[in-house]
């Protein structure tokens, strides 16, 4: 094996120009589709965080005015929705992996020493935090079943406020501050980067101390579901809306009166658009990558032609035809191995810089961040040169292997 | 060492099959130096290339070394001539960027010999050879006679049964012609067995005995004494 490296390599340095010139068309290959895949998860990257720290499936449901006539009764009614909503769609509607009320408060006073802010309050129960699993916690924790029970009073803030209530540097959590007058204890600070940041500018506290401490009694202002996995979001949403609309006779066509928002339609949009992106960025490096296999080949045939006079000689001399074309494809294989490793590292690296010098500098491009290679793409890149380097030699080596000896050595 | 019998050769001509070798029989015994001569087209260089089992042959046996030959799969041909056939060629055919010691260990890297043992072994040919001072020379830095040197160096490392030179002076002229034909005789004095196609009387003249093809059969096998006679 190491002989025939060096059997190789010997031959390589040969041609010093024209491996190089070669190699580079493998390497410009793969050099293109790492930077392209890298630069397609930027976008994908910069897209998602478009969407904050949501999850791609949420459904949320809010009511308002009515806008439609409906069973006698006039446009304009108020419509309020309580925890019996809740429980009739928990009993109505299958494939519900979540629900959770939400009752907000508005615009309120926070304090904390002689510092304020104002802030949204709202009161949610614990399943809250399912639908908003991927919101960080960056300090403390989040309310729980016993805040719950025991209707302590105890808040989580968004980051924001926290930042306008406590100085740099200062603990928050385990703080006492004000709300609307009530002394509250901070037991965890979140950071939501939906709706552009402003989701971290609540308060968000138990929704038995809300009830508790602000009223309003069974009364929740917005539903969020998550549906079961295979559950189809839109039809989920569908049936929420006709349970919810039925229990307050509101026409079905109104949208006003029963609105809802579904987390499933953009986010299918954008995974379309990726699909289609993804795509695209294959097909075009896949293309370029094929123009140095061609070059490889072209090149492996060249070689086997002007080496057809040494072909014979080394088969008269006892070169058995395995050992021919192995040497070969190992010939091929070695060049577009290295070539495309080189490509790797370099795209790859290049990618790294860039991710590097943007968040050195601060700069936030829209809809593009940290443009990243998976491992696994990094995988596959690797084998589809080993596969490469195979395909583009295969060709030329079976034919070497089939001239005769004589034929082979007659040539010049 | 070599026994043909009703060897019979055609080459694919357009329609019609061309019939090179017409029933060969041809003995060669261990230990022999024989020159097969013939004019050009008698059939010389076909019937080199089958005894080298570089071609096959249409009907007929062939025995090297006791061993069946004839339908053979390239890889069976290809070790067949790496253990018990060495080669030497008219146009020497070395590797032009291997130097003169890896030219002569090649046929040992197809053995699977170490590097260290190749080197060895092909520094002590080359030294048999009188080419102790140019065992790092690359050809192009060799005269003619000192390539075909290194090619019988090469031809004998792997110890063969039987050394097959086509026109091994063809391109050499007569004061090395001459060398070369002292050094053949030398290594077939050490008992080995060469056979030598040439179409040069004078060369033909210094071996054992002299096979003549004439459209494409044996027409006569002489010996050194019955060659002076004739």
């Amino acid at each position: 094996m190491l002989d025939g490296l060096q059997e190789i390599l010997f031959t390589l340095r040969q041609n010093k120009l024209r491996t190089l010139l070669t190699a580079f068309g493998v390497f410009w290959g793969i050099f293109m589709l790492i930077l392209l895949l890298g630069a397609g998860r930027g976008m994908q990257n910069g897209i998602w965080q478009d969407f904050g720290s949501e999850v791609l499936d949420f459904v949320i449901v809010w009511t308002g005015d009515t806008s439609v006539p409906y069973k006698g009764m006039g446009v304009g009614r108020q419509i309020k929705l309580d925890d019996s909503d809740i429980e009739a769609v928990k009993q109505q509607v299958r494939g519900i992996r979540v629900i959770s009320g939400e009752s907000n408060l508005g615009t309120g006073r926070i304090s904390y020493g002689t510092k304020n802010a104002d802030s949204q309050i709202a009161g949610i129960p614990d399943d809250y935090f399912r639908i908003k699993e991927d919101v960080p916690f960056n300090f403390g924790r989040k309310t729980n079943p016993l805040d719950t029970d025991e209707n302590r009073k105890v808040v989580v803030l968004g980051k924001a406020v926290a930042d306008r209530l406590f100085a740099t540097g200062e603990e928050a959590v385990g703080k006492e501050i004000r709300v609307k007058d009530v002394v509250m204890k901070v037991v965890g600070i979140f950071y939501d980067k939906g709706n552009r940041g402003r989701n971290s500018e609540r308060v968000l506290m138990p929704q038995s101390t809300y009830r508790q401490v602000f009223g309003g009694g069974p009364r929740t202002d917005n539903i969020w579901l998550r549906p079961e996995k295979g559950v189809d979001p839109f039809e989920l949403e569908k049936q929420v809306l006709e349970v919810i609309k039925r229990r307050h006779d509101v026409a079905p066509e109104d949208k006003r009166g029963v609105n809802s928002f579904n987390m499933a339609m953009p986010a299918q949009s954008v995974n379309a658009l990726f699909i289609g992106i993804t795509i695209f960025i294959w097909f075009v490096g896949l293309g370029t990558l094929t123009a140095g296999i061609v070059g490889i080949s072209n090149i492996m045939i060249i070689t086997v032609k002007e080496r057809t006079k040494e072909i014979g000689v080394r088969k008269a001399l006892g070169a058995t035809p395995f050992s021919i074309v192995s040497t070969l494809l190992l010939e091929s294989t070695l060049v577009t191995g290295i070539a495309g490793y080189i490509g790797l590292v370099c795209g790859v690296g290049l990618l790294e810089l860039v991710s590097f010098g943007l968040r050195k500098a601060g700069v936030t491009l829209p809809y593009f961040l940290n443009p990243e290679v998976d491992f696994q793409v990094a995988i596959t890149a690797i084998l589809l040169l080993v596969g490469v380097g195979v395909l583009a030699g295969l060709a030329p080596a079976v034919r070497a292997a089939r001239i005769t000896p004589i034929e082979a050595m007659r040539a010049e | 060492m070599i026994k043909l019998h009703d060897i019979h050769k055609y080459y694919r001509s357009g329609d019609q099959p061309l019939h090179v070798l017409k029933g060969v029989d041809l003995h060669i015994r261990e230990g022999e130096l024989v020159s097969i001569m013939g004019s050009s087209g008698s059939g010389k260089s076909t019937l080199l290339n089958i005894l080298g089992v570089l071609d096959s042959f249409d009907q007929g046996t062939y025995l090297l070394a006791d061993r069946q030959v004839g339908n053979l799969s390239e890889t069976e041909a290809a070790r067949l001539r790496n253990q018990f056939i060495g080669f030497v060629f008219q146009s020497f055919n070395l590797l032009p960027f291997k130097n003169a010691a890896e030219n002569v260990a090649l046929p040992l890297y197809y053995q699977g010999v170490s590097r260290k043992e190749r080197n060895y072994r092909a520094e002590q040919f080359l030294d048999q050879v009188g080419l102790s001072d140019r065992k790092t020379f690359m050809p192009n830095q060799l005269s003619g006679g000192q390539k075909q040197r290194v090619a019988i160096a090469r031809a004998l490392v792997a110890g063969p049964k039987v050394i097959l030179a086509d026109e091994p002076t063809g391109a050499l002229d007569s004061k090395t012609t001459k060398e070369i034909m002292a050094l053949l005789k030398d290594i077939h004095s050490r008992g080995n067995t060469i056979v030598v196609v040439t179409h040069e009387q004078d060369v033909a003249a210094q071996t054992d005995r002299q096979i003549i093809l004439r459209d494409g059969q044996v027409a006569n096998s002489l010996e050194p004494l019955q060659q002076a006679r004739a």
